[in-house]
């Protein structure tokens, strides 16, 4: 039984190979939808199936590092939604325990609740987090922050709905599960 | 695409010899001071330290460069969206409200809106020097070393070093599958539409991750196998002893962070500062 919250060498392992990745995608592959300043992220995509794959801390500290780094790397992060990405990734990662795709299961409820929990993380975390943080520490007008939000609230989803699903159904595909051999 | 991120490269100088604990805490105390401050004089002060602290640190422009370009451009876009969105809200936190010049009836231009923008804007300015020198000036070793002694978990902080470390094999990673789908014929420019890009996309994904669920299983044994989190402490190889210059640069960032928070609490008794009354 996977318990939720655990934190083992592979959990590092795999958050710092997750939050380099997400680096990786967050500054250099985007993909421009044709409305300006609007990008469909993929490192969310890629970002979600490291949460559902290693749990909710995971998921968190491959937000956090992630962003923070990737805004980094022009000076200053943007703390507040350095905080809601990892909050995105760490609703999605509740998930974790009640997914089994090491054992090659990821039929279609799994993509159900994977799918769930990823809304749930992008609506809390854009909609409500972001925009509140926004306000309280830089104190940017509302209806510009609540925008942004709900932008980015759709996008995320969306990466994650399909780069998360995808991924985590073709890994699914290359694992075996128990009791899979048969005698002939 | 080549790996210009962290390139850390030894200087002998004041800011070099600092501690990265020192580093980071100042770093933190000097943000925050800006971050919690709407004052302009305030963060006009920290910004003329943060260029000077930059001069000190001999750090080249052509490092900071495209850094610069790619700032001032998110600063112009959010100055004019910020007005598009609500043109009145200076006049909202001031109270008060003196009209330059109309564009619209419901756009115009007030000395409370304009404020509040260079305010926001300055805000930026004055931390992004702080943070470039902080990324060019730490050794990436003991930047993890740094955020364990500040109570960051060493998990946690081991788990940044490591993605220090493992950022730039990503983008070698990244670069060879992606040469390489290329090559087969893979477009992935504005040329194709969004569809097919995404599907084109999830080619270079789906090797590139794999080899990195691969590469986490070998990482993860080999610190498994060397004892790896038997301990609650652990010590760090690139740890550097406090100096004199240390404690002296603490207390001079944690003086203007004092300094920042007395304006907003006893001076302007808000965080804006109000010329307008």
């Amino acid at each position: 039984m996977k318990k939720t919250f655990e934190f083992k060498t592979k959990t590092i392992v795999a958050t710092a190979i997750g939050a380099a990745l997400f680096t990786l995608l967050m500054l250099y592959v985007k993909i421009p939808t044709g409305i300006p300043e609007t990008d469909v992220q993929t490192c969310y995509g890629v970002g979600s199936f490291f949460a559902a794959m290693f749990g909710p801390i995971a998921g968190f500290l491959i937000g956090f590092i992630g962003h923070a780094i990737s805004d980094a790397t022009y000076g200053a992060p943007w703390w507040s939604w350095v905080v809601s990405s990892a909050i995105a990734l760490f609703i999605t990662g509740l998930s974790y325990s009640k997914l089994k795709v090491d054992e090659g299961r990821f039929n279609f409820k799994d993509c159900l609740i994977f799918n769930v929990f990823q809304i749930l993380g992008n609506v809390v975390a854009w909609v409500i987090c972001a925009p509140v943080l926004d306000i309280l520490i830089y104190k940017e007008p509302a209806n510009l922050v609540f925008t942004q939000g709900a932008v980015a609230a759709l996008w995320d989803a969306i990466s994650m709905g399909v780069i998360g699903s995808i991924l985590l159904f073709l890994y699914s595909k290359t694992r075996s599960g128990k009791g899979t051999l048969s005698k002939e | 695409m080549k790996a210009k991120l962290f390139d850390y490269i030894e200087r002998d100088n004041f800011v070099f010899n600092l501690s990265g604990v020192t580093k980071l805490i100042c770093f933190l105390l000097l943000s925050f001071g800006v971050m919690l401050s709407f004052d302009a004089r305030v963060i006009l002060g920290i910004m003329i330290l943060s260029f000077i602290v930059l001069h000190i640190s001999e750090i080249k422009f052509k490092q900071v460069r495209i850094m610069m370009y790619y700032v001032m451009g998110f600063l112009v876009i959010n100055f004019f969206l910020t007005f598009l969105f609500s043109p009145h809200y200076g006049e909202e936190i001031y109270g008060t409200s003196h009209v330059l010049f109309r564009i619209t009836d419901h756009y115009y231009v007030t000395s409370e809106q304009l404020l509040y923008q260079f305010t926001k804007m300055l805000k930026y300015a004055a931390v992004i020097p702080l943070g470039m020198m902080f990324i060019f000036t730490t050794n990436p070793s003991e930047f993890a070393a740094s955020l364990n002694r500040i109570g960051v978990g060493y998990k946690a902080a081991f788990a940044v070093s490591l993605t220090l470390r493992y950022f730039p094999d990503m983008i070698r990673d990244y670069t060879d599958i992606s040469l390489a789908q290329q090559a087969r014929g893979l477009d992935l420019s504005r040329k194709e539409k969004l569809g097919t890009r995404l599907k084109n996309m999830m080619n270079i994904f789906v090797p590139l991750i794999f080899s990195s669920l691969d590469r986490v299983e070998v990482v993860s044994n080999a610190m498994d196998l060397r004892g790896f989190g038997k301990k609650k402490k652990r010590t760090w190889y690139a740890a550097r002893p406090m100096s004199r210059n240390d404690y002296l640069s603490l207390a001079f960032c944690l003086l203007i962070f004092l300094g920042s928070l007395a304006m907003t609490l006893f001076v302007n008794h808000s965080r804006f500062w109000n010329p307008f009354i």
